[in-house]
């Protein structure tokens, strides 16, 4: 099969060069071989990279593809991008929004405003263009290998066969210059919800198709809409069974109309019918411009486990989800998140592989989450059944005069992320009157802290946090030094670490997920719970 | 007591999967009949006369179509 590209690039961040691997007569062996170069692979090779772990990412192309794609970017993957030292610029760049209006017919139901409590870095969600994402990661990986990251991205890499042993695996790589082969101890497929590595490896991803197609319409209007989420249920404009709007970067326009199932792909693509449904929504007076259109289709499924032997799968290769809600991109970084401390830990030889498998048992309770949610978001934007319309309607209808019905309008629902509840590496919560919100398996929510945030002191190793409770500043267990971090019961940090209680001491694993807490600071019970948090017990 | 409009169901997206599921599979005669069911044992709970007499009002305003 020749190298050609699939699709046009948007931005060519990691051009083709040559390597020393491809003249070696042995294949050279790396610790880590990402497959990939979406969102998900490069922040996995720049979480790694940044703990001077090596690693090569392998993709066929050069760079980022066309097209908005994944365009809203919650809190959580803006706090995770912060600690890899790339978040500020996708909020530079990005669009927040707060105020969301949902119609139906030609009536307002209702609107709302996300409201996001203050005292926290990044807002709850940002609007960006996929490519930029993947650009900003890209630039934060390039600064990265100059202060000496051992990060390899290659470009026109496609892996054709990979052979998978009890502790390694070889894969052969097609390039420009002819093909190579290398070997990596473990290898993590990052390569997209259609992911050659899973049908290399013969492997399950079943779910939920979703019998419908969405049509993306991405346009740049000098028209004055505000900065604004608007939703249409069956909109009078006929341009759609349902209808989006939504505003990025760069004066682009987001519009999505739900088609039905049984369409002409290459019918509905063609310029003049995307134009007339636009012109319906947006009245005769608009002037606009096509960037890029598209048409989608999703299902809901996810592999039996993320984790075979030695190949780890990471974002839309392991889980897919509907569009509805946010819960694509976002879970992919908080794999990513999950995934870097612990094979940081198997590799250096702290922790037993059997770590990873925590990252199998965690990232699947949170894909089920995830594709729970937007399973019923898609389950009410496109009723499958007479009943369920009627039902859809009937919510619709009432949540324009009475606020009971509003909580069951659904037309995508917030991505946050999911607690790792009742899972191995937490240990029972012994502070239980403190915050819910912080109980063991959360993420840690943000928090200001002096001339900054609380999040900017967490996160990359463990950290013992104490609130109005002094903890030592170093702890050394189990080939590991926990960093100690003593900051006063006040502000924020005391409403949503401590609740009722005088004072706590939390446990803080890497990824900024609490992973255990106590009323007062215990040396015997901390060095347990850390055993516990690496799977060494 | 006067009618409840205000959000007072718990875990409302769990609550309509479920109301939901519970159709999964009928016919549109027996679903009107689930209905008429659910409706019934919902106002028996409810008990208050004056109560019912405003959900009925409520619904017939808030039927905009």
């Amino acid at each position: 099969m020749p190298l050609d590209d699939r699709y046009q690039l948007a931005f060519t961040l990691y051009p083709y060069t040559r390597s020393t691997d491809q003249g070696a007569s042995v294949p050279v062996r790396h610790p880590v071989v990402v497959m990939g170069g979406g969102p998900v692979g490069i922040a996995t090779a720049l979480d790694l990279g940044l703990q001077g772990i090596p690693v090569v990412l392998l993709d066929d192309h050069e760079g980022v593809g066309q097209g908005s794609r994944a365009i809203c970017f919650a809190k959580r993957t803006l706090e995770i991008a912060h600690r890899y030292g790339c978040g500020q610029p996708m909020l530079d760049k990005g669009v927040v929004w707060n105020l969301g209006k949902v119609f139906h017919d030609d009536r307002q139901v209702f609107e709302f405003n996300l409201l996001p409590e203050q005292g926290h870095r990044y807002p709850a969600f940002i609007n960006l263009q996929q490519p930029y994402f993947e650009r900003f990661l890209v630039d934060r990986v390039r600064e990265a290998q100059a202060q000496g990251a051992p990060i390899d991205l290659r470009g026109k890499n496609r892996v054709d066969t990979v052979e998978v042993k009890d502790d390694h695996v070889i894969l052969d790589i097609t390039t420009p210059d002819g093909p190579y082969r290398i070997a990596a101890d473990w290898l993590i497929g990052c390569d997209g919800a259609s992911s050659p590595l899973r049908k290399m490896m013969g492997l399950d991803f079943e779910g939920r198709v979703f019998e419908d197609n969405f049509l993306i319409a991405d346009i740049t209007m000098k028209a004055d809409f505000p900065t604004e989420r608007w939703f249409w249920f069956e909109p009078h404009f006929k341009s759609g069974d349902s209808a989006l709007l939504h505003k990025q970067p760069d004066g682009v326009w987001r519009i999505d109309f739900q088609l039905g199932w049984d369409i002409d792909r290459t019918e509905e693509l063609k310029e003049e019918n995307v134009r007339r449904r636009l012109d319906a929504m947006l009245g005769p007076d608009v002037d606009y411009e096509l960037v890029w259109t598209s048409i989608y289709r999703f299902q809901c499924r996810r592999m039996k486990t993320f984790r075979k032997g030695r190949v780890i799968f990471a974002g839309d290769a392991a889980h897919q989800v509907s569009p509805f809600g946010a819960r694509g991109a976002n879970s992919g970084i908080q794999d990513v998140d999950n995934l870097g401390w612990k094979l940081g830990l198997v590799l250096n030889g702290t922790a037993p592989e059997a770590l990873l498998d925590s990252y199998d048992l965690e990232r699947r309770h949170g894909a089920d989450e995830n594709i729970l949610n937007s399973s019923r978001s898609t389950d009410f934007i496109t009723p499958k059944s007479r009943i369920s319309h009627v039902f859809r309607n009937a919510v619709l209808d009432l949540a324009e005069h009475h606020a009971f019905a509003r909580p069951l309008v659904n037309s995508g629902r917030l991505s946050v992320p999911c607690v790792y509840d009742g899972l191995p590496l937490n240990t029972p919560d012994a502070l239980p009157y403190g915050p819910s919100r912080t109980r063991p398996g959360a993420p840690c929510p943000d928090a200001p802290l002096g001339q900054g945030f609380l999040l900017d002191h967490l996160g990359g190793d463990f950290v013992l946090l104490g609130v109005g409770v002094d903890v030592p500043d170093t702890l050394s267990a189990h080939g590991l030094v926990l960093r100690g971090l003593s900051v006063p019961a006040a502000g924020d940090i005391r409403g949503r670490y401590l609740g009722d209680a005088p004072g706590a001491v939390y446990l803080i694993r890497p990824d900024q997920h609490v992973a255990a807490r106590w009323p007062t600071f215990d040396e015997a019970a901390v060095r347990a719970a850390l055993a516990t948090a690496i799977a060494k017990d | 007591m006067a009618l409840n409009t205000a959000p007072n169901i718990p875990d409302p997206d769990g609550f309509y999967a479920e109301l939901l599921d519970a159709h999964d599979g009928l016919s549109d005669d027996d679903s009107i009949a689930f209905n008429a069911r659910l409706i019934l044992i919902l106002a028996n709970h409810i008990g208050d006369r004056a109560v019912l007499t405003e959900a009925l009002a409520a619904v017939s305003k808030g039927d905009t179509r």
